[in-house]
């Protein structure tokens, strides 16, 4: 049994959602390969190579890999698919972009967003906004897979896999990337934070969201989150989205502030090791979850605890 | 968001058809429970409603349909029967047909994605828009399958969607941030939350929606086999929370963070 992982990255390093699959695959067991499509992609080759139960690095470098489209990846992916038992991708934007183009061209189901590994060919995955769990096992040939990354513990570096370039696809030309703005934070990423400080409508506007979670986040460390209705409102951009629909995370401590945790935002938050919310209203079902609530007017609680850590 | 551009001479001299696959799905503000046999989930007398995601592509292929460049808008829906109301809804958001799909067979995104298929072989359209995501099963699928079966290429999680000389450039939300692709059209969108927002469907509407064509066809009158390819072995409820705790103050907070949770 061999597992393909395909790895997220930005040419240069890995995306920590990349360790975190490796970890799903070494659940799985058997060999594990690495492939990394990019453009001058040397280093997140490299660094691929020092990650913990990787046996090979497959490296396809070329200039159309440079914007990761799903075209030119699949394309990629289905033509050195033969041999692998299992393929993964973390369940992040990228992988979901690209997973289910691999899989239908090999005729198998995609597996979306595991959060267990049972055995090679059956796995646990979060359905209805994660209200049930199910167990579903696959008859396929072939296990492509997705792989919620807050489920799995992060590998370590301490490898040395064997790196080995292999030829690229033809370029599909079917797609081109013309502009992408990234958000640019000194804070850590949301995936990846131990701590989250997470505003919500209750705050009322972007200049409130900034002028009163910055300083609570700085204090701590601290990612910053969002709800829905938060983005939707223009108080921060999309990637601040925390929930079903938008990123998942599972930091030692969420601090939910104005937000009435509904069942969406529930979804991308509730395996947070401790949840501290922070709300008006005594009634808001963000409650059923915390570990430790607050009923209070944020507007006031918010410089006060920056003042008291 | 919608942006024009271009002149209409192209769309008039090719008739561009929209079609935008719907599901039925248990309404967004239900909680779901499991049932006690671990078989599934409860959906007896649950209401049920068009899936959002799906709701935004049906607003933004009428929107385009008004904007001219859009000839016709088709809705599909795979599944049981009562999908008929679905399809009644999105005809009332503005879609101009519907096509139900109809089967008892429990349908995994594969089978979804080539029923799509086959029905894209027999409309033609320019562009299919689906949601990003089934709120049911959350598996985020389909249509990327259909544009890989199709060859064709896709823009996923859209936020903005501008259609010109026979392309569309598509922004799309990332875990990073954002980023605008141009693809060559025939091919597939799938929307984010925030393309648009989706208007109340009115009583003339809802009525005049009664009216319009709704054809049922089988999946073998479409040669798809969609037998599904993954078992559930059971459905389980995730581990309860335990109740926690109100604090009554700040102090009372950073209290217990510091030396009872001790994670800050
Ligand atoms: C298909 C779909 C997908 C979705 N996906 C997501 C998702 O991924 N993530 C997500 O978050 N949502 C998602 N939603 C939206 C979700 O249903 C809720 O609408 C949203 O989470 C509400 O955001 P909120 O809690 O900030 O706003 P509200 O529900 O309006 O809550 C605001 C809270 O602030 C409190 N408040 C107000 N003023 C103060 C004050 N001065 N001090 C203290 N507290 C105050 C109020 O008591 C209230 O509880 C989705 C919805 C749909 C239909
Ligand atoms: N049974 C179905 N009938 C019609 N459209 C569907 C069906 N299943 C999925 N879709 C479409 O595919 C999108 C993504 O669904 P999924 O891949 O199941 O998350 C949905 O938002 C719909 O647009």
């Amino acid at each position: 049994m061999t597992i393909l992982v395909i790895a997220e990255h930005d040419h240069q390093q890995l995306k920590a959602a990349t360790l975190n699959t490796v970890a799903a695959a070494q659940k799985i067991g058997g060999d594990i390969h690495v492939l990394v499509a990019g453009s001058n992609c040397n280093a997140a080759a490299q660094e691929a190579a020092t990650l913990s139960g990787v046996s090979a690095v497959k490296v396809a470098d070329a200039a159309h890999y440079q914007s990761q489209t799903a075209e030119n990846l699949t394309a990629l992916v289905i033509a050195h698919a033969a041999g692998y038992s299992h393929i993964l991708a973390p369940a992040t934007t990228f992988g979901k972009n690209l997973m289910p183009r691999v899989a239908a061209l090999l005729d198998v189901a995609q597996i979306s967003e595991i959060t267990g590994v049972e055995s090679a060919d059956t796995f646990v995955r979060p359905i209805y906004a994660g209200n049930a769990l199910a167990t579903v096992q696959s008859v396929d040939a072939v296990k492509v897979i997705t792989v919620r990354t807050t489920a799995f513990d992060a590998v370590n570096r301490e490898n040395a896999a064997k790196i080995e370039s292999i030829s690229p696809a033809a370029d599909t030309a079917q797609t081109t990337l013309t502009n992408r703005e990234l958000t640019k934070s000194e804070r850590p990423e949301l995936g990846a934070a131990k701590i989250i400080v997470s505003g919500g409508r209750g705050l009322g506007s972007g200049e409130n969201y900034h002028k009163l979670l910055e300083p609570l986040a700085d204090k701590l460390g601290a990612a910053l989150g969002a709800s829905r209705a938060a983005v939707d409102a223009g108080f921060v951009p999309n990637d601040y989205q925390v929930g079903q629909t938008g990123k998942i995370v599972a930091p030692q401590l969420y601090i939910a502030v104005g937000i009435s945790g509904a069942i969406q935002h529930l979804a991308g938050m509730k395996e947070s090791k401790v949840i501290v919310a922070i709300n008006k209203d005594p009634d808001a079902p963000i409650f059923q979850v915390a570990d430790y609530g607050l009923v209070a007017d944020l507007f006031e609680t918010i410089p006060a605890l920056v003042a008291a850590i | 968001m919608l942006w024009l551009a271009g002149g209409c001479v192209f769309e008039k001299e090719n008739p561009m058809k929209i079609l935008v696959p719907v599901k039925r799905v248990v309404d967004y503000n239900v909680k779901v429970r499991v049932k006690a046999d671990g078989t599934g989930v409860d959906l007896a007398n649950v209401k049920m409603s068009m899936n959002p995601f799906d709701e935004i592509a049906i607003e933004e292929a009428v929107r385009l349909k008004e904007a001219g460049i859009a000839t016709e808008v088709i809705a599909v829906s795979c599944g049981v029967a009562a999908c008929q109301e679905t399809l009644r809804t999105a005809m009332a958001i503005g879609a101009d047909r519907g096509i139900l799909v109809e089967t008892d067979v429990d349908l995994q995104p594969l089978a979804v994605a080539k029923l799509l298929q086959a029905l894209c072989a027999k409309e033609q359209p320019q562009i299919v828009i689906c949601g990003k995501q089934a709120i049911d099963d959350d598996a985020n699928q389909t249509g990327q399958m259909l544009a890989a079966l199709q060859n064709w290429p896709q823009a996923t999680f859209a936020s903005k969607v501008v259609i010109a000389n026979g392309k569309a450039s598509v922004t799309r939300e990332i875990d990073g941030g954002l980023e605008t692709l141009e693809i060559s059209l025939p091919a597939v969108v799938s929307t984010d939350l925030r393309l648009n927002e989706p208007r109340y469907a009115t009583l003339p509407n809802i009525m005049k929606a009664k009216k319009k064509p709704l054809d049922t066809v089988k999946p073998a009158d479409l040669g798809v086999d969609v037998t599904p390819r993954l078992t559930t072995l059971k459905v389980a409820e995730p581990a309860k929370r335990s109740a926690g705790i109100r604090v009554a103050d700040v102090a009372e907070l950073v209290n217990k963070l510091k030396n009872e949770a001790k994670v800050i």
